[in-house]
């Protein structure tokens, strides 16, 4: 028998007064899907994109796709370090980054390979840091990105922090930040929405819930149905996209960007997508995960329905995939090659880069170099 | 001091619009211990944020500011509470320089009531400094009476680098001294020698200056208030060591691993020849930190630090 004041959304039984019980909150999750596989758009809510812009959406995907492999052969080849493959979340990444205007501000995770090259990051940058230079993480200055966090979440709270900067500041400027499902565990992710949705910070929280972390199936990480209805309990609105939609990705993050800049506060997408590779080249994804399962996931290509939708549209052919990977080859081998030929990091930055001046101490260290 | 570091903290916002305060209860409350006392009414809540309880989500956003380009001052409510946002200060705050190259930095200030000797709860009394001291990157420093608290805590807001701001929770009230209100700084870095001396240098910071000051009378001694624990003035150290050959160190952390250790063996590494005496260290004891009824027999007395000294002049 209950008994008591409780002002949940918990609906409680009867009480000894048979006073009637009332509903204070319900939710629906709503589930954005625009493209399908076979190519075919929901016209009635497909971005207005140009012929051009759809050609430029396209070929930032191939570009993504083809950086992500050569960085994959790199490492095979001892020439990079442990590398996180972006392959099958292309669409959540590129989608989701050209939806970002350029003064709003990016945080990412490690896996993301896909948003630097879609905000048009130094290719041989990227090479350069993942081949363990930090040189790579010097974000230029025209861009507005934090560099890469790799503990799992931690970066969602300086997305906070630099959205409630911006509005402090009344810049009309939203902030994105990326994190997986693994993420969304973390107390980073509760601690960085509440705050949002306290403070109606201008952010959008970008979940790419790939189905796995590590070897951890989503069905671990929480027993809510999806992680876009975490956003309720923040008191925002949460919305799950089809992560392999670059459409609906877009559309998403565009919209909730725009929401965030209008002083309506942060939004939680959360794109469905998969993790084809391994979780890093140090791991093997064999080792927990059915073969059945990742075979469906290929056939759910992201680049291919982009594809698809274009040549139903005319502007895509042979010709003009051969000029594409031909035109994403280039550009990496280019990016490759000055990587390769940047002069090795000074030593004596490891000391320049740790405080503003130099200490006591560090003065002695440094005449080691 | 509880005065002192208002001053410094309702100067500087006034100063610079980029300062901003968040914490929990620092807006409308002031703060536990009233440091951000009337900040509120003055710069309105956009500047003193009230933050929900979530020392993680604090320092995090702290870091997301000072990358936009703010100047945030966190309070967290006391050191005991401070480990959850342990992992922010040392994965990212301490780092974002490095890995960025430059580009971005975090010059933020994290203010937390520390140190024992006011008869609170457990978790209320840490004295935890030399974890933050083993982090390369972030700053670590002490005052230990109202001026040095207002030179020091403008410096720290002014520094290009994340600044952990250990405020002795015993001096808050205990000292009363003039505070000018004009704008000066005490260097970060920097030592102060507090007395000459001849026979001994004794080395202390916060809560612990106090007591040492009054277990040194009757004894030659040189005192040497460290103030900056991280990075420590080596310098003033050194030369002090050299000088008198004697060195008592004196903190209330535990004796293991503590930033007594650290100044022990730098003195060793570079002075050991001018020393007449071994170097001693006087702590608290390596125990889990009692409650109040077992702390005086905890923190160091100024029995224990004269005790020190004697044993250093028997050389």
């Amino acid at each position: 028998m209950y008994s008591g004041y409780e002002d949940g959304i918990i609906i409680y039984g009867r009480r000894g007064t048979g006073m009637p019980e009332k509903i204070l909150e319900s939710f629906q999750v709503k589930r954005l899907d625009i493209l399908d596989d076979k190519g075919t758009a929901d016209v009635s809510l497909a971005p207005a994109l140009t012929d051009d812009e759809l050609k430029r959406m396209y070929e930032i995907l191939v570009l993504a796709r083809t950086f992500d492999q050569r960085a994959l052969n790199l490492q095979r080849e001892g020439r990079l370090g442990t590398y996180p493959s972006i392959m099958g979340q292309e669409a959540s990444q590129v989608g989701s980054a050209l939806a970002a205007e350029k003064a709003d501000w990016l945080f990412t995770s490690f896996r993301e390979s896909g948003v630097y090259v879609a905000t048009g990051y130094p290719l041989d940058q990227l090479f350069q840091y993942w081949s363990g230079d930090e040189r790579g993480m010097k974000i230029p200055g025209n861009l507005n990105i934090f560099p890469l966090s790799i503990p799992v979440g931690t970066q969602i709270a300086h997305a906070v922090g630099a959205a409630m900067a911006a509005k402090y500041r009344k810049d009309r400027a939203g902030v994105l930040v990326y994190f997986g499902d693994g993420g969304s565990s973390r107390g980073d992710f509760h601690e960085g929405l509440n705050m949002a949705g306290v403070f109606k910070a201008p952010v959008v929280f970008l979940c790419q819930n790939n189905q796995w972390a590590i070897s951890v199936p989503r069905e671990r990480q929480t027993a809510a149905r999806t992680i876009a209805q975490k956003a309720v309990s923040y008191g925002f609105e949460g919305i799950q996209v089809d992560g392999n939609d670059v459409f609906a990705v877009y559309k998403a993050t565009k919209d909730a960007l725009q929401k965030a800049k209008e002083g309506k506060g942060p939004t939680l997408v959360e794109c469905f997508t998969y993790r084809i590779a391994d979780h890093t080249t140090s791991d093997d994804a064999s080792r927990y995960r059915l073969k059945e399962e990742l075979e469906l996931w290929k056939a759910r290509d992201p680049i291919l329905r982009l594809r698809l939708f274009m040549e139903k549209k005319g502007i895509w052919n042979e010709a003009y995939q051969k000029d594409v990977e031909l035109h994403s080859k280039a550009a990496i081998d280019e990016a490759q090659k000055r990587a390769d030929a940047t002069v090795p990091p000074n030593p004596r930055d490891m000391f320049t880069f740790t405080y503003g001046s130099l200490s006591q101490r560090q003065t002695r260290e440094i005449k080691d170099f | 001091m509880v005065q002192a570091l208002n001053l410094a903290l309702r100067e500087e916002m006034d100063r610079d619009r980029d300062v901003v305060v968040l914490g929990e209860d620092v807006g409308k409350d002031g703060g536990v211990f009233r440091v951000t006392d009337g900040l509120f009414n003055r710069f309105g809540p956009e500047r003193v944020i009230d933050t929900p309880l979530a020392e993680t989500g604090i320092v995090g956003a702290a870091i997301g500011m000072a990358a936009y380009g703010l100047k945030p001052v966190v309070e967290i409510q006391f050191m005991g509470f401070i480990y959850s946002a342990v992992d922010q200060l040392f994965s990212h705050a301490a780092r974002i320089r490095a890995r960025s190259r430059g580009r971005f930095t975090s010059s933020l200030v994290v203010r937390t009531p520390y140190g024992g000797g006011v008869k609170a709860l457990e978790h209320h009394s840490e004295s935890t400094e030399a974890l933050f001291c083993h982090m390369p990157g972030l700053k670590v420093v002490v005052p230990s009476s109202p001026r040095l608290a207002k030179g020091l805590l403008l410096s720290a807001i002014r520094d290009p680098d994340p600044v952990v701001f250990l405020e002795p929770t015993r001096l808050y009230r205990l000292i009363k001294e003039d505070v000018p209100e004009i704008d000066y700084t005490t260097p970060l870095g920097k030592a102060r020698i507090v007395q000459e001396g001849k026979d001994v240098t004794v080395i202390a910071w916060g809560s612990m200056l106090q007591r040492t000051m009054k277990a040194v009378e009757g004894f030659n001694a040189e005192v040497i208030d460290l103030m900056t624990l991280c990075p420590f003035d080596e310098e003033t150290v050194l030369q002090s060591a050299k000088k008198t050959g004697r060195v008592v160190i004196v903190h209330e952390a535990v004796a293991t691993c503590g930033v007594g250790a650290e100044l022990s063996a730098t003195i060793a590494e570079h002075a050991m020849l001018h020393l007449k005496a071994p170097i001693v260290r006087v702590t608290s004891y390596d125990v889990v930190l009692p409650l109040p009824k077992l702390e005086d027999h905890y923190l160091p007395s100024i029995e224990r630090i004269r005790k020190g000294i004697e044993t250093v002049l028997q050389y």
